[in-house]
């Protein structure tokens, strides 16, 4: 099976702005533009960029919670937009996401159990004896106790939160989990077992992961390729050693060296590794020396391949 | 910088917080901040890192109170001053960052303003002038076209420039001390570090004493020449950050900077699995008797006790 699980083909989404005056032109936030990527099975995909990048923007739209203004996302090869996408529920059993703060997504007035338990009765996959037992099996593979389905959100750490997000997003047994930021609102020693746990559980159970996430030492460690997003493009892409031994395009260099890393700064060496050779006379795209406006048609520019599975924007 | 240099601007002498006399959060820390150092406070959520830089302001909420200790800053000790008196002394001598400045800055008001109203309070500056003074001190946190800026409402700016009106704000009347509580946690890396450099570079110049207060060590490493580590309410270890990283003394400590992801540290082959802390530092060795660790030449004596 050489078929990707999920293809984004030409993802745009664009939100209308007001009008600056009553007979002012009309503006538009083009929030993303012309998104390509593929998952294939079992494969992490990381895409990383700053506030306001479009790279939350790309994740709802495989979640099917924002509409796409053109392109579309295929799912093993059937649509999962426009005519003929699945229904909500079938969707449910196709992609679920874990959100950054684990309280906040939790309802605070049900407990664990019976938020587990309600998806599998809503999807009639199981009741009752049964559910229980399904449940308790969940809280097991995440790092919990089969007891913990008798408590109530607030009785649990930050942490334990997290590992309950997870459980929820794996009731349905998807085959994609959506990670938007999984760790960023957790302490470093929490971090650590948050990440360990997501990369057991994609190694047993077959999951591929699209993580949304700034945090490039984060990104590093867990992903198999990462995509770099800059107002709304795919500015670079490649497998992880790639894009982290040959980061090029100047926004990624700019990205790579903002981390505050303790040992390099420590070393004095505070330097980003060597670019990948790009062609002669070719020029990044945008550039960045300057804010680029995404209320413009951006200038024309495309993915060229520098190395295998490496790919970065360049002007035309 | 002010005083003889090797007086502390802030001497912090087993401070204890808790609420009344039962529950105790932070036991006895002590740190020792010299004039025109950034000392870096590091740890994870519930340490006790946030209260003693609210505690050092006499910003701490009730029921939480300072129960035993000493905070002396440039040698007086704070907690014998009345509310007056130490209401005089924040935004003039000692002044503070949080790490949120949306929330931190008064929504109805113009930047310019809320800038303004430091040099009113503390300088008995009037208005026309302190507006003026206002937009150099935007200018000098180098936020661009300063004049318009300062007329501009907060939810008007980006997270960056907000956190920048802050600084201004806080050093506005030239302190002491300035007390930075995770300043840069609410901000995108690439605007960070722009940030930590502007505070490093306006602090070097007046002299200004830092109490950086984070829980990112990469942040502390790029700010303090010393760091102190806090877990469970007590000051576990103090060293040169140099030396810290090199060679941590407390397994607290070693078991942080094991667990963290480092950029450049994954295996080119295989997967990034990470050490997580409870690998490097069983529970009993986190408990409240763990003793202060410092280098040889750290001056505390509890250390060898």
């Amino acid at each position: 099976m050489s078929r990707p699980l999920l293809e984004i083909r030409d993802l745009t989404v664009h939100f209308p702005l007001p009008r600056q005056s009553p007979l002012g032109r009309k503006r538009t936030l083009r929030a993303v533009q012309g998104v390509n990527l593929t998952l294939n099975e079992g494969e992490c995909l990381s895409i990383v960029g700053e506030s306001g990048c479009g790279k939350s923007t790309t994740a709802l739209t495989v979640m099917g919670l924002q509409e796409p203004t053109s392109g579309e996302i295929l799912f093993q090869g059937k649509p999962l937009t426009g005519a003929g996408a699945p229904s909500r529920k079938e969707r449910a059993r196709i992609a679920q996401m874990v959100f950054q703060d684990p309280y906040a997504s939790l309802n605070p007035r049900q407990t664990i159990g019976r938020m587990l338990s309600a998806q599998l009765a809503l999807h009639g996959i199981a009741r009752g004896s049964e559910a229980r037992d399904r449940v308790a099996a969940m809280l097991k593979r995440v790092g919990l106790m089969p007891d913990h389905a008798d408590r109530y959100p607030h009785e649990f750490s930050g942490g334990q939160r997290q590992r309950i997000g997870i459980a929820r997003a794996l009731m349905l047994d998807p085959k994609i989990l959506v990670l938007d930021e999984p760790v960023s609102a957790l302490d470093v020693s929490i971090q650590a077992q948050i990440i360990n746990l997501l990369m057991d559980l994609q190694e047993t159970l077959g999951l591929s992961y699209i993580m949304i996430s700034h945090d490039l030492s984060v990104v590093e460690h867990v992903s198999d390729r990462v995509a770099v997003m800059y107002f709304g493009r795919v500015v670079e892409e490649g497998d992880w050693h790639s894009i982290f031994s040959r980061p090029t395009h100047p926004y990624t260099r700019r990205l790579i060296g903002s981390v505050p890393d303790p040992d390099a700064i420590l070393a004095g060496a505070r330097g980003v590794p060597d670019a990948a050779p790009v062609p002669d006379a070719a020029r990044f795209s945008p550039d960045i020396s300057r804010r680029p406006n995404p209320d413009e048609e951006p200038e024309p520019s495309a993915l060229v391949s520098i190395g295998e599975s490496h790919s970065v924007r360049l002007a035309q | 910088m002010n005083g003889a240099s090797s007086d502390p601007v802030l001497s912090v002498r087993d401070l204890t917080i808790g609420v009344g006399r039962s529950a105790e959060l932070l036991h006895g820390v002590s740190f020792d901040i010299l004039p025109g150092e950034t000392y870096g406070l590091v740890g994870e959520s519930g340490s006790g890192k946030s209260i003693t830089g609210l505690s050092v302001m006499g910003l701490l909420k009730r029921p939480l109170g300072v129960t035993g200790g000493s905070i002396l800053f440039q040698g007086e000790d704070v907690l014998k001053l009345g509310r007056r008196a130490r209401r005089k002394l924040r935004g003039d001598r000692m002044a503070m960052i949080f790490q949120e400045p949306m929330t931190a800055l008064n929504p109805l008001a113009t930047i310019g303003r809320q800038i303004a109203e430091m040099f009113v309070v503390h300088r008995g500056m009037g208005w026309p002038e302190a507006r003026r003074k206002a937009v150099e001190a935007l200018e000098s946190v180098r936020v661009p076209s300063p004049e318009e800026r300062a007329r501009s409402y907060p939810h008007q700016l980006s997270g960056g420039m907000r956190q920048r009106v802050m600084i201004a704000i806080a050093l506005a009347c030239r302190p002491d001390l300035l007390i930075a509580d995770e300043p840069t946690t609410a901000l995108d890396v690439t605007v960070q570090a722009g940030v930590l450099e502007l505070i490093a570079e306006l602090c070097k110049a007046e002299g200004t004493a830092v109490l950086l207060v984070s829980h990112d060590l990469g942040v502390i490493a790029n700010m303090c020449r010393r760091v102190g580590v806090m877990d469970r309410g007590r000051l576990v270890e103090e060293q040169d950050t140099k030396a810290l990283f090199e060679n941590p003394l407390h397994p607290y400590t070693r078991g942080l900077l094991a667990a963290r992801p480092r950029l450049g540290s994954r295996p080119v082959a295989g997967r990034g699995r990470l050490t997580e802390l409870d690998e490097v530092v069983a529970d009993e060795e986190r408990g409240r008797d763990a003793p202060t660790l410092t280098t040889p030449r750290g001056s505390r004596l509890e250390a060898t006790a």
